[in-house]
């Protein structure tokens, strides 16, 4: 096998640039930080920069970036919304890029058009971190999910993992999916007939050896899996609005549902949920949303850290 | 003296009509009828042509296809990775290089492995549909045909190529 594993001044764009190898080194990383003594911590970016550059509103990913950004004793520089800076329209990215990156030494960017940030990457020697490029790729949202599965159930490989929702346009479970092919997982995908994997995707885990099925309720495998993994199911995504009425209430998982699933089993969810999940599920053991989301924090302190040359 | 100079004058002169010999160049046979000026426009012959004549033959009579087209391209030095970017158009043309008025090679054409600005991508939402900047596409297949655009990571097939 190659050298050294090596992030330094490199970009995370992409969950499909990583090796399984880079994916777990990655994870390592992140359970590393969490363990840091918090003086250790506070200190690890002491003198660098980010660029927080948000060509859309997404408070949920900036607080997550900015606040592991800062707890490493780093500093943001940036903008939440490119309306209220003169970065609006005129400019072009690659020149925003080109004039932002002599204050920085890291960009995390989010924009609404797809490639946006392997773009950026091209403009720039920073590295560049994905932080959402429409409807392509969020690679640190993958690797806090990967993280999530791995603190919940200590392992990755072999665990039986629903995937329930929007399956067509959810990007979130696209990478994922594509992710866990590394890991030798069994793969269930519960949707609405409307919103089922692409059969580009379904074709892609076959090729890479993935088994999985295809199932229209949740009730036919939530008894068997480690992983339920829920998404949105939103309105504006059917084509018509009698079909969204039949089937909203059937994605919807309740307390009820949970009496014969396994002890350990746990639910995730990128959240905001809208009704997929009901607060009375809150309270159980299986509930793992929150913690999920929470991992955002040590997971993009490792990927700064990395590409920054902090950590090795 | 004077008479070799005004045949060869007469001789250039003529030379776009003969369209079934060429001396020193490239013959692009067998393009699906109707697609010759794509082959042009993928090997970029439609500008600063220089010296370089090309000729184009279309909707003749192929035994082997019916009807078809036919290119050739004289004056011009074309890599074999040029040319390769036929195979996107027309992936059965025969590709013969042409030396002292014979076949002096026939080329495989392969889609090349990589594709830098030669189509659009098909992703209305892509980064290169919304800024003027190149399009890179990775090929992961050839048969079937299966591209990868570098910037929005989408997938696309043959029929979604469309040139730039
Ligand atoms: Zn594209």
């Amino acid at each position: 096998m190659g050298g050294k594993i090596n992030f330094r001044g490199r970009s995370i764009i992409s969950i499909n640039n990583l090796s399984k190898e880079e994916i777990i080194y990655i994870l390592e990383t992140a359970k590393k930080i969490e363990a840091m003594p918090f003086k250790k911590k506070s200190e690890l970016l002491k003198g660098k920069v980010m660029a927080s550059l948000f060509f859309e509103p997404s408070t949920r990913t900036r607080l997550s970036f900015n606040s592991a950004m800062t707890r490493l004793g780093g500093r943001v520089i940036g903008f939440s919304d490119p309306m209220t800076s003169s970065f609006a329209k005129g400019e072009t990215l690659y020149d925003t890029i080109k004039m932002v990156e002599n204050y920085v030494d890291v960009i995390a960017i989010r924009h609404p058009i797809e490639g946006a940030a392997r773009l950026a990457s091209e403009a720039t020697e920073k590295p560049v971190v994905n932080g959402g490029d429409g409807a392509n790729q969020h690679p640190t949202q993958t690797l806090l999910d990967l993280y999530t599965i791995k603190k919940a159930q200590g392992k990755i490989s072999g665990l039986k993992i629903a995937m329930c929702g929007d399956l067509k346009y959810g990007r979130t479970v696209h990478s994922l999916a594509i992710a866990l092919s590394h890991f030798n997982c069994r793969l269930y995908f519960i949707s609405p007939e409307s919103l089922k994997m692409p059969a580009y995707y379904l074709a892609e885990l076959s090729k890479r050896g993935v088994m999985f099925s295809e199932h229209e309720k949740i009730e036919e495998v939530i008894d068997e899996v480690d992983i339920f993994y829920s998404t949105r199911i939103q309105k504006e995504r059917f084509p018509d609005h009698a079909e969204y009425e039949k089937v909203k209430d059937v994605y919807i998982l309740t307390k009820e549902m949970l009496n014969k699933v396994k002890k350990n089993m746990r639910i995730m969810h990128p959240l905001p949920r809208v009704n997929e999940i009901t607060l009375s599920v809150d309270s159980t053991p299986h509930a793992y949303y929150f913690q999920q989301s929470a991992n955002g924090i040590p997971v993009r302190q490792a990927v700064l850290s990395l590409v920054l040359g902090a950590l090795k | 003296m004077r008479y070799s100079q005004d045949r060869d004058r007469q001789d250039k002169e003529d030379r776009p009509y003969k369209v079934f010999k060429i001396k020193e160049g490239v013959v692009i046979d067998h393009i699906p009828a109707g697609k010759a000026l794509h082959v042009v426009r993928v090997l970029g012959l439609s500008k600063n042509l220089g010296d370089s004549i090309i000729t184009l033959g279309m909707n003749l009579e192929s035994k082997k296809i019916g009807k078809k087209d036919v290119v050739k391209i004289e004056n011009k030095e074309l890599t074999k990775e040029e040319l390769n970017k036929i195979a996107l158009i027309a992936p059965n043309a025969s590709v013969n290089m042409i030396k002292n008025e014979h076949v002096s090679e026939k080329l495989n054409i392969m889609i090349p492995a990589r594709l830098e600005n030669i189509i659009i991508c098909p992703n209305p939402n892509c980064i290169t549909r919304n800024y003027d900047m190149k399009t890179k596409f990775t090929t992961i297949s050839r048969d079937p045909l299966k591209i990868r655009c570098n910037y929005c990571e989408r997938i696309f097939d043959r029929d979604d190529v469309e040139l730039k």
